[in-house]
């Protein structure tokens, strides 16, 4: 009968099949190994947000990293359709929401530049200063939060009551900790508070404190050196052909910054240097190298706005609000805008179809590009090293997701 | 290089193949960012993509942004931004398809940026990118019906058995 014949021809296959399986065993040079499959996150605090790695492991090797995105997907660009211009800029501030005054800033300019408006002198400032404040807040998060990733838990409290400092002056400023709507297009929701300079000139003290602080107990901590050091390497023109920008290009060894090769509102009448990564501790465009480019630019912010401080028009008694149109239109047409932020190259790719709500508005988010590089540079390294990969990308998925 | 000139190369090489070129120029930055040239024929987009990126006089060796776009006369289009780090100069090229047939070559194994904001576009616009080695949604689920930034895109009465909106 044919299925006794098979069942016994499956019967032997089983028995050959356990035979071969134990010689196998006996052998320890063919012990047999299985590659695992690991999920980390949605809900995980080293992935900064609600990213989900699917991450193929052998052993503790990683041999394949999968991300998943769209956890904090909330329909930006089909939001904007349907919206005036001045509606868009708080859901601007929402994508990436540790740097809102970036991000606003980004797609003020790009209406600005669609309808070709100049702003006072006076509001290039604010934006400037703001803009740089924002940097060193933004940065602050980041270098202290990948001390945290490392297992440094208290230099990201000294980070965080200086960001505080920052934050305070915003709040004087437009009313908001958070998320500010302060960038508008053509001028800014509210003038300058009045104590910002002096609260600014304290903070620059206390900050420069803090940076020597943070280097000294951080950056160049044997234990952080060795996390991050020759870790998640990104050569050069890997990172350029993958779209990276920011720290993450600049830590690659890459003198690319939008400030200097394009330059925007008044950044070209200021003095700054553009730190790129060198392969302090190991090899150039290493997680350590990200990291320190991040440090640096700290330095390089608080020099910007010492600049600022000392050549602003204070006795400017503009209407920060003068230049704005009574009717945002901008004619049709479209743009490619792109501003610097603190992670990169942030774009803003506007079609207007004449009308008093923009026909298209993609967000080239630094972020996501920037993420889209992790598989290329973490295959290979061990799960820790993974964590310290991550960190040292800082991304924000609120901006990744859109 | 500006972007007349830079189609003037691309003509010598692909003639027939290039379209028009567009200006919009309300300031000086949007002439530099906001003109582009047409992709007549999206066939020849790869070469010409590998073209822009190998020819000495052009290396474009950066892939800005890749966008989609919904021109709501049942065409749609993706829009490339291009730099060149190192001669300093940008383009925009935009190919346009027809809403029945909206199959683009795919350009990420010219600059392998254009991988995720590919699958954005597949995504979000239902542009197939043809040659993609990951062709899957990014943002929504794999299941999701329809592709939410068409223009005549309407939000389902239920997905899995929930009522939208809730």
């Amino acid at each position: 009968m044919p299925e006794i014949i098979d069942s016994h021809k499956i019967a032997t296959r089983a028995l050959t099949k356990e035979a071969t399986f134990r010689a196998e065993k006996l052998e320890p040079r063919r012990v047999r190994t299985e590659e695992m499959l690991l999920n980390m996150g949605p809900q995980h605090p080293s992935t900064h947000g609600v990213l989900r790695l699917e991450v193929v492991l052998d052993g503790e090797l990683v041999v394949d990293v999968r991300p998943h995105i769209g956890y904090l997907h909330r329909c930006f660009e089909k939001h904007t359709e349907s919206m005036t211009y001045p509606q868009v800029m708080p859901y601007v501030d929402r994508t990436d929401y540790l740097a809102s005054m970036s991000s606003g800033h980004g797609f003020a300019l790009a209406v600005e530049r669609m309808m070709g408006i100049e702003v006072p002198e006076k509001v290039e400032y604010i934006r400037v200063l703001f803009l740089e404040l924002q940097r060193i807040a933004s940065h602050l998060v980041a270098i202290g939060a990948y001390g945290l990733d490392i297992g440094a838990f208290t230099p990201f409290l000294y980070c965080f009551e200086l960001r505080e400092r920052i934050i305070e002056m915003f709040e004087r400023t437009c009313g908001a900790r958070f998320l500010y709507n302060y960038m508008w297009v053509g001028g800014l929701s509210h003038d300058l508070h009045p104590t910002v300079p002096e609260l600014c000139r304290e903070f620059l003290k206390e900050s420069r404190k803090a940076h020597k602080e943070i280097v000294d107990l951080l950056t160049f901590n044997k234990i952080f050196v060795e996390r991050t050091g020759n870790v998640g390497i990104l050569p050069a023109d890997v990172a350029i052909a993958g779209g990276a920008s920011g720290p993450v290009l600049r830590g690659s060894g890459v003198k690319w910054d939008l400030r200097r090769d394009d330059p925007y509102s008044i950044y070209d009448r200021f003095d700054f240097d553009i730190p790129v990564g060198t392969g302090l501790v190991g090899a150039v465009g290493d997680a350590w190298d990200r990291n320190w480019v991040r440090v640096c630019e700290w330095e390089e912010s608080m020099n910007i706005i010492e600049q600022v401080l000392d050549t602003y028009p204070y006795e400017d008694t503009t209407n920060v609000q003068a230049a704005i149109p009574k009717r945002i239109k901008p004619p049709a047409g479209e743009i490619y805008s792109r501003t610097e932020t603190p992670r990169g190259e942030q774009g803003y790719y506007v079609v207007s179809r004449d009308g008093i709500n923009p026909w298209r508005v993609k967000q080239r988010s630094p972020a996501f590009c920037n993420l889209s590089l992790l598989p290329h540079i973490s295959r290979g390294c061990l799960v820790g090293d993974l964590i310290a990969i991550i960190g040292s990308l800082d991304f924000v998925l609120g901006e990744v997701d859109r | 290089m500006t972007t007349p000139e830079i189609r003037d190369i691309l003509l010598e090489n692909f003639d027939g193949k290039i379209g028009d070129y567009h200006e919009f120029a309300k300031s000086e930055y949007q002439k530099r960012y906001g003109s582009y040239i047409d992709v007549a024929d999206k066939e020849w987009l790869r070469d010409v993509c590998l073209f822009l990126r190998d020819d000495d006089r052009l290396q474009f060796n950066s892939l800005l942004c890749l966008s989609t776009l919904d021109n709501n006369d049942s065409t749609l289009s993706v829009v490339y931004h291009l730099e060149s780090t190192i001669l300093r100069h940008v383009l925009a090229m935009k190919v346009t398809v027809p809403v029945t047939e909206t199959e683009v070559p795919s350009i990420t194994d010219v600059w392998p940026h254009a991988n995720w904001h590919e699958r954005e576009g597949w995504d979000m616009m239902g542009i197939r990118f043809v040659g993609h080695p990951d062709h899957r949604r990014i943002l929504l689920e794999e299941d999701y019906p329809g592709h939410p930034l068409r223009k005549d895109f309407r939000e389902p009465t239920f997905y899995h058995g929930m009522k939208v909106p809730y």
